[in-house]
């Protein structure tokens, strides 16, 4: 992972530590926290800042989305985030790539339970038209703007999301597809 | 057509994932599938003008390619909006062979983890253990530590699995193709490289071998004469490929210009590997984010200009003679010393110590039982598979099992750029596309 230019990095002037009386200042890029996770970049953007900051990554030369899928927090509230950002029960996770500066970085949006809608990252990268599809299905996370939001591994009449915590991996019986009870 | 009135018919369908009729599809939808949403030159912009853009739909007919077609690879389907013999729209649906891999991982401990990504991308299974066990490894903290034999026996295996993969692409491409007598031969070849892992793991594929902290066992003896026997027969076999192929007119005149993705396209939409590479982008996980010892070997990275199956199928012919010339570096300077690190942790006891010491029988048993406690945390490890960049993303919550395992398949990020690569080209190329593209199904669906 390589260092950011500091010149990109804008001040804290509207992030929710403004009441945070104790503590390092935050790091910053493009107004949204950053992280060091084992060595790699990681960015923690509202779900607000969510797009605009993909849209700043693009610009600063991520041109490929290499990855993105949801995780489902719910066994696992606890696990470390850096301070000020709030526990939501789902996370997308994004990795970007930037072919010219050979450089990595990764994404991590919270998204609640209540209403797990995202931006969808369509237009900015066609290539994750898939993997939204795979997070909606496995996660039921929606994609607001996605122009074909539909299940791409399960079978369209599946119920459920099978990669959510509550949903049991071996208590659910067979779907057949059109079979007679 | 006509919907289907027949009610068994009906039965298949996949409902709302699959392609409307023109009638039905909304204006954006349409303009994303005839890939607007990529940045296009105007040049390419006025290509697009040529298709008839609005067919009458008593015109077009929309057919189902797949799932069960030898030319799909495995049970790919894709759905072709056709207007006599072109292709004006295509969309794959996947998913028939889902069978929840990544589900499953959770429920798997990190020893048993490599059993699960193994059978992924069952054409290169090395790599996927290779990116789930340096995944582990990061999160264990002890990615440093491996040692030295290790580290260049899993760089000795991953390349043969290269070799034996892009071997499996020529008797595929071939077959497609009608080159026929090419399919006996790749597979011949591809066979005499199982063969070599047979003899070193024990299986031709599903190997579970390079495991966390290092690989199952050491390299069997009379191995280097193995890997030479290798290295001398395949050149003059990639001799009489290109006799057969390359120069043959038949060949190119069936692959040039086929299938063609723009260096953007490719990066718009997340390819990688030799798909990326076909375009003229440089780019390879190896060279630039080296991982093992890659940084210390001499090799090309192989690039092509138009970005059409013929530039595809010319990379990944050279990228074997590439391998090989890595394959003949390690063999110059494979270490002696241990294949897995000695950390009591993540490492078994060895089969004479279980013998004598009860302690180690425990240890032994509560290893493979229970497996070893991942420390909290997150991690993505991306490298350079046949296909393309394999990743893996791990969550650990402190168990001994991945909270959350995430594959990064290549296949399944290469296979959007089948409807861009397809647009307006004939039936009978969609064969070559689907087989330059080389998915692997089950990377595919997981």
């Amino acid at each position: 992972m390589s260092e950011h230019d500091p010149a990109t990095e804008m001040p804290a002037d509207e992030s929710a530590e403004a009441d945070e009386p104790t503590g390092p200042e935050p790091e910053l890029l493009h107004g949204c926290i950053v992280a060091e996770s084992l060595g790699q970049t990681v960015v923690h953007p509202t779900r607000e800042q969510f797009l605009d900051l993909m849209k700043a990554l693009a610009d600063d030369g991520y041109a490929m989305i290499v990855d993105l899928c949801g995780v489902d927090y719910l066994d696992h509230m606890s696990r470390p985030l850096p301070d000020g950002v709030e526990r939501e029960r789902f996370e997308v996770v994004v990795n970007m790539l930037d072919i010219t500066h050979r450089r990595r970085i990764r994404v991590r949006v919270q998204v609640p339970e209540a209403e797990p809608t995202v931006a969808s990252l369509c237009d900015l990268h066609p290539g994750a038209e898939a993997y939204e599809r795979e997070a909606y299905d496995m996660f039921g996370i929606v994609f607001d703007d996605h122009p074909d939001l539909t299940r791409i591994l399960m079978p369209e009449d599946w119920i459920g999301h099978p990669l959510r915590k509550d949903y049991d991996a071996g208590r659910i019986p067979v779907q057949f597809k059109g079979a007679h009870a | 057509m006509t919907a289907p009135t027949d009610v068994n018919v009906e039965r298949t369908t996949a409902g709302e994932q699959e392609m409307k009729s023109r009638s039905e599809t909304t204006a954006r939808e349409l303009m994303r599938e005839l890939g607007a949403v990529l940045r296009m030159s105007e040049a390419e912009a006025a290509q697009l003008g040529d298709l008839p853009d609005d067919p009458d739909e008593d015109q077009t007919m929309i057919l189902n390619m797949g799932p069960q077609h030898p030319s799909t690879h495995g049970v790919l389907r894709l759905m072709l909006e056709l207007q006599g013999e072109t292709v004006l729209r295509c969309k794959p649906i996947i998913g028939y062979l889902h069978t929840g891999m990544e589900k499953t991982g959770e429920q798997l401990t990190y020893m048993q983890g490599g059993t699960n990504v193994t059978r992924m991308d069952y054409l290169s299974p090395f790599n996927n253990e290779l990116a789930f066990s340096m995944a582990t490894e990061q999160l264990l903290g002890i990615a440093d530590d491996i040692p030295e034999r290790a580290v260049w026996m899993r760089m000795l295996l991953s390349e043969l699995n290269r070799m034996s993969s892009h071997l499996l692409f020529m008797a595929t491409n071939g077959m497609d193709l009608g080159a026929v007598s090419m399919m006996i031969y790749g597979w011949r070849e591809r066979e005499e490289v199982l063969r070599f892992f047979q003899k070193v793991t024990g299986l031709r594929m599903n190997h579970n071998f390079i495991r966390p902290g290092g690989l199952a066992a050491d390299l069997p003896p009379g191995w280097r004469d193995d890997v030479l026997r290798l290295l001398d027969i395949i050149p003059e076999r990639l001799e009489e490929y290109d006799i057969l192929m390359t120069g043959q007119p038949i060949w190119r005149e069936r692959l040039q210009g086929v299938g063609v993705i723009t260096p953007d396209e490719a990066i718009a939409l997340g390819a990688s590997g030799p798909i990326l590479r076909s375009t003229g982008v440089a780019w390879d996980l190896r060279r630039d984010l080296p991982y093992l010892r890659y940084d210390e070997m001499d090799f090309d990275v192989i690039v092509g200009s138009y970005g059409d199956a013929y530039d595809r199928y010319a990379i990944r012919l050279n990228e074997i003679r590439e391998s090989m010339k890595i394959v003949r570096q390690i063999l110059d300077r494979m270490p002696e010393g241990d294949y897995r690190i000695q950390d009591k942790k993540v490492t078994p006891p060895p089969r004479a110590r279980i013998d004598e010491s009860m302690e180690a029988l425990i240890h032994h048993f509560k290893i493979f039982t229970e497996g070893f406690k991942v420390p909290e945390g997150e991690v993505y490890v991306g490298i350079e598979s046949p296909r393309g960049e394999i990743g893996c993303y791990i969550a650990s919550d402190g168990s001994s099992t991945p909270y959350r395992m995430h594959m990064r398949a290549p296949s399944f990020a290469n296979i959007q750029c089948l409807p861009h690569m397809m647009r307006g080209g004939l039936v009978a190329d969609a064969v070559a596309v689907i087989s330059s593209v080389d998915p692997v199904l089950g990377d595919v669906d997981r």
